[in-house]
């Protein structure tokens, strides 16, 4: 069935669709319609689940732990400050092999406040044990929040779903409602391996010394790598079933691009129509797309990059003191490489600033008109630069 | 703990954030314990117990009992909130306060818990705690709970019975325990029975219930009536205390009893 509805709208309906069990969930704009749509389909009875309407989002993460680590399929949103005050349980969650999945709508972090979108937010969560997708339509959203737990349930790790506020929260885009039949003959009912039973008594979470702590740290790790082939496994089946997939990475017109743009999220539309118009121009440019980002998909990152002589990283976050959060971490997965072209590090559209095709097209220029960058991090339209 | 588990039997499970318990219940991987347990952080007692019960129910168990079992650091401080807001919400679970009077677990820092003039490594004798402890019952008792009780191991037929009553309550319970801590309290390990008899009698610590926030009954009425200073005198975090110190407790004590008498069922 296809609806035209906002990307909050489409969290909702992925979480019904998943049948997630609990729900705990917190309001914080641009997020709280995905809350308000979940509590109407738990009020009219759409929802079997149960709803528990916290009074924090550290809250809300400690009581998707508790029903996780009880046997439940658990689920919450959030965003920016939210998504802060959450991290110590984020940690914990991925410590405590909890296959919870959440959406966070990227927002910009205070001071000053801001309601609008930036990344800085989730990949300041990248250290934590989740993963993470960013996504780049409601279509995807919907999907992704499906996938998701396809996904942890599996390797047994939270995963974080991303989307910008208001350019995706807030925009009606048709979107196609999958039947319930089939997302269940694709996501079987939730079965704990692991969970708090009175009839098989455990402990979890006890303190750990150090003989045995590194070694839990190196399964996380080693469940993260498998995450990249269990994603892409996963992602197939999608298609299989509703004829749609999206890829770890998705390459655009990069077969012989000498410029390639690397973006993430709605900036990914935008560009695919610039480099639509760049190459009707005549230009060599192409589009790498990175929808996955923990675990970070290495080998695809290279592979996709394996003809560019330029690279254009866009960033729409800073890690401040280093640089655009993308960039360096294409940098990373470069440097080991075979092939290690320069790499232009843009950062622009902090704090929800648009990011137009005139926007796309002034990096991609920039990146056809220097051999190397010039600095670290350029800058893109800051007033006083 | 003991007592609490034999009063909730086997369907139960644990709740332990941040505290005293967290290592009481044996390192990773050992349990002391007989139920499953989930070791939490501090200040998540009220809404890690919120999720759980949430899971049972949609798995259709609505026997198995929650009990969250936290000390006065993750209860009266830091976690109050995600407290408040699981009682407000009337979870149906049991948050058990094990109550020592400060943070013993990191080496006896004051807590909101810690009484008036105590001696802690944060309130060090040339300057002890100045303000009183703060009133946790009746912060509960103000969300309008179904069961709200103190209780002491020197009454352990009252602590058994109150664990039973809370446990055939649907709703949100809240069990406030006196908690004797031999080096926090600069005390004999041998007195803590002692100790928290003391407490009971002195009035410092009375024992009693409190229903749907309205219903006030006394549980245990002292046999025998003692002064503070009978409490004090055996804990080195008070020896500080002068006489005038010692007097102004008293009447703090006086007072709040004549109050909980006041509106109680008699």
């Amino acid at each position: 069935m296809e609806k035209v509805i906002m990307g909050n709208h489409a969290v909702s309906y992925g979480a019904k669709l998943a049948r997630a069990q609990v729900i705990a969930a917190y309001p914080i704009t641009p997020q709280t319609q995905i809350v308000e749509m979940l509590s109407e389909f738990w009020a009219e009875g759409l929802l079997d689940a149960k709803f528990i309407k916290v009074e924090s989002e550290h809250s809300a993460m400690a009581a998707c732990i508790g029903a996780s680590s009880a046997g439940a399929r658990a689920f919450t949103a959030t965003s920016g400050h939210g998504l802060a005050l959450m991290h110590e349980m984020l940690h914990w969650a991925a410590g405590a092999r909890l296959p919870i999945v959440m959406a966070n709508v990227n927002r910009a972090m205070g001071p000053g406040w801001s309601i609008w979108t930036e990344q800085t937010d989730s990949l300041a969560q990248r250290d934590t044990g989740w993963l993470q997708f960013y996504c780049e339509s409601n279509q995807e959203v919907l999907d992704s929040v499906i996938q998701a737990f396809k996904i942890a349930e599996q390797v047994l790790l939270p995963t974080m779903l991303v989307l910008d506020a208001f350019v995706l929260s807030h925009t009606q885009e048709p979107v196609d409602i999958p039947d319930q039949e089939l997302v269940d003959r694709y996501l079987p009912p939730y079965d704990a391996r692991y969970k708090l039973d009175p009839g098989d008594p455990h402990a979890f979470g006890a303190m750990v010394a150090p003989p045995h702590y590194m070694e839990l740290r190196y399964k996380i790790q080693k469940a993260m790598e498998e995450a990249v082939e269990v994603a892409r496994q996963a992602d197939g089946e999608f298609r299989e079933i509703f004829g749609r997939s999206y890829g770890l990475v998705e390459k655009y017109r990069l077969e012989d691009a000498e410029v390639v743009l690397v973006a993430s999220a709605t900036i990914t539309s935008t560009a695919r129509v610039v480099v639509d118009e760049l190459r009707e121009e005549g230009y060599k440019v192409g589009l790498l797309k990175v929808r996955m980002f923990r675990p970070f998909p290495t080998k695809d990152v290279r592979e996709a990059l394996a003809g560019a002589r330029k690279v254009a990283v866009i960033d729409r976050n800073i890690s401040f003191g280093h640089g655009g959060i993308f960039a360096e971490e294409i940098k990373s997965a470069l440097y080991n490489g075979s092939h290690r072209p320069p790499i232009f590090g843009f950062i622009i559209g902090l704090g929800g600033r648009d990011v137009t095709p005139a926007s796309i097209r002034g990096i991609a220029e920039y990146t056809f008109e220097h051999d190397t960058p010039e600095m670290e991090i350029i800058w893109r339209e800051v007033k006083n630069s | 703990m003991r007592l609490a588990l034999k009063a909730l039997g086997e369907k139960t499970i644990l709740v332990i954030p941040a505290c005293c318990w967290s290592i009481i219940a044996g390192a990773f991987p050992y349990s002391s314990v007989k139920v499953p347990l989930m070791h939490t952080a501090f200040e998540t007692g009220g809404s890690a117990a919120a999720g759980i019960k949430a899971a049972l129910e949609v798995q259709g168990d609505t026997e198995t009992t929650v009990l969250t079992w936290a000390g006065d650091g993750g209860t009266f401080d830091i976690g109050l909130q995600a407290l408040s807001g699981a009682v407000e919400r009337n979870e149906d679970f049991i948050y058990a306060c094990y109550d020592n009077e400060a943070y013993m677990n990191t080496g006896i820092q004051r807590s909101s818990a810690t009484p008036w003039g105590a001696w802690t490594t944060t309130t060090p004798v040339q300057h002890p705690k100045e303000t009183p402890k703060k009133d946790i019952v009746a912060i509960m008792a103000a969300h309008r709970i179904p069961y709200t009780a103190t209780a002491t191991v020197a009454y352990p037929e009252d602590l058994v019975r109150k664990f039973q009553k809370a446990k055939g309550i649907r709703g949100a319970k809240f069990i406030h325990i006196l908690s004797p801590c031999p080096p926090g309290w600069k005390m004999e390990p041998a007195y803590s029975i002692r100790i928290s008899r003391l407490a009971v009698e002195s009035k410092v610590f009375p024992l009693y219930e409190v229903e749907n926030g309205e219903k006030w009954t006394i549980t245990v009425w002292p046999k025998r009536e003692v002064p503070v200073r009978e409490y004090v005198k055996l804990q080195g975090r008070f020896s500080h205390l002068t006489e005038e110190d010692i007097e102004f407790i008293q009447e703090n004590v006086d007072r709040e009893w004549e109050r909980l008498v006041a509106r109680a069922v008699q």
